[in-house]
């Protein structure tokens, strides 16, 4: 590991004060994506911007609309949130998939967010569930923060603060892990809201998390697993590694969208133990 | 060189290190509480899992300063040394839930914090499930499986006295 100093901000405004000082200054969440890049030197950052003290990023608010997390909730918070489980259960479900019980214990969804790994969960939720990301500068619609692998919208001394998500009629997310890593091959998020049907894709993607129009017309005029018979993915744009084809990740996404519906049309979430 | 302080096993603790130092190089290397191992040193094996203020946490993917001011329990801080084993050592004893010994402490840890969460009454799926950040290479996992369930039934009894009071307290 590269050497590095550090500080530990208490206000958001200070932890920006830093990024933008310190070009090649990181920010350091829950660590779980971060330290281990820094031990393979793949990341060297010059200092650490630790989040960890910095007031009001964190804890979750429930309301009638729509459901704000603060970015340093950890995963086993949001998994365990009785409140979310009641008003939004496909989101609670996700970070309850992720890793394992102790790698729940330290990571965020902030970081997970930022971080947009091309096989991460809850970059598909975000996208799926149309959130809004709150920084500490502006709003930004998932639609545009996510802009492929490894790449967000972020500015380099631009912090994720919260992340809002509106409560759709009905969603659930539907995951094929890789049975070593845990990650997802391919994670399908889908969510009917009044306005509109999105399905967005995790894992398969060359270039990160992505919706999938096709699916979200079908669906959008009758939210059923019948509407998706007949509707190929092209492999065209899928990932091909040791562990799947393009091909094999095309089909997936058909059959995870398809079980996501149904999930969603039986009110289950995907409720797994955090 | 950054002067890091913490509670171990409910003693006060400090000591200058490099900002690099994780916290299991801390425990190991500083302190000598050599019973957490580092097996992937990639937050996948599980061996290196230690109780951070209460929760299970891989102490190989945490810088030790993150912790400055935390009540860290380790292995060593389960049971009083001279006194009798946790519930939870005993069980690993009693079912042969342990070969080379080597995830042993890191299960140990992880089983601990799983009753914590979930309760004494553990069927083998939560167990299985909740397992999944912990690899032995030696035993298939059926009788460390049969070890948790066990020492998550002798916490119970032996709750309210004894050692887990002692992790509590340490807690």
């Amino acid at each position: 590991m590269y050497a590095f100093t550090f500080q530990r901000p208490t206000t958001v405004r200070q932890a920006v004060n830093l990024l933008a000082k310190n070009e090649d200054a990181k920010i350091l969440a829950g660590g779980h994506s971060l330290i281990p890049v820094m031990k393979q030197r793949l990341a060297g950052p010059t200092m650490l911007v630790d989040l960890s003290k910095v007031e009001g990023i964190r804890g979750i608010e429930v309301g009638p609309r729509s459901v704000t997390i603060g970015a340093m909730t950890l995963h086993s918070e949001v998994a365990n949130s009785a409140e979310l489980k009641q008003a939004l259960p496909a989101l609670a479900g996700v970070p309850a998939g992720i890793g394992d019980p102790a790698v729940r214990h330290r990571g965020t969804i902030g970081g997970s967010i930022a971080n947009n790994d091309p096989n991460a969960d809850y970059p598909a939720a975000c996208l799926g569930l149309g959130a809004t990301i709150i920084t500490s500068r502006r709003k930004i619609p998932a639609d545009e923060f996510f802009q492929g692998m490894f790449t967000t919208a972020l500015e380099p001394d631009e912090i994720i603060t919260k992340v809002q998500f509106p409560i759709p009629k009905k969603a659930a997310y539907e995951k094929f892990k890789h049975p070593a890593s845990g990650f997802a091959l391919v994670g399908v998020f889908v969510a009917r809201r009044s306005s509109e049907v999105r399905v967005a894709v995790t894992g398969a993607g060359s270039n990160g998390v992505f919706r999938v129009p096709e699916f979200e017309e079908a669906l959008a005029k009758r939210f059923h697993a019948k509407s998706l018979e007949g509707i190929a993915v092209s492999p065209d744009e899928m990932n091909t590694d040791i562990h799947a084809s393009a091909e094999y990740r095309a089909h997936l996404v058909g059959v995870m969208t398809k079980r996501a519906v149904n999930a969603a049309n039986a009110g289950i979430a995907m409720e797994k133990q955090g | 060189m950054v002067a890091v302080s913490m509670t171990v096993n409910g003693k006060a603790v400090s000591a200058d290190v490099d900002p690099r130092t994780l916290l299991v190089q801390y425990l190991r290397e500083h302190l000598r509480l050599t019973g957490t191992h580092i097996g992937c040193d990639t937050s996948q094996c599980g061996a290196c899992v230690v109780h951070i203020n209460g929760k299970a946490t891989k102490s190989c993917t945490n810088f030790a300063w993150q912790w400055e001011g935390a009540e860290v329990t380790t292995i060593e801080g389960l049971a009083d040394p001279n006194g009798p084993l946790h519930p939870m050592q005993e069980a690993f004893r009693e079912n042969h839930g342990l070969q080379c010994g080597y995830c042993t402490p890191g299960m140990i840890m992880t089983a601990v914090d799983m009753v914590n969460r979930k309760g004494h009454d553990l069927d083998d799926k939560t167990i299985r499930h909740e397992l999944e950040g912990n690899i032995c290479r030696c035993t298939g996992y059926h009788n460390i499986v049969k070890a948790i369930a066990a020492g998550a039934k002798a916490m119970e009894s032996t709750s309210g006295q004894g050692s887990d009071d002692k992790l509590q307290a340490a807690e």
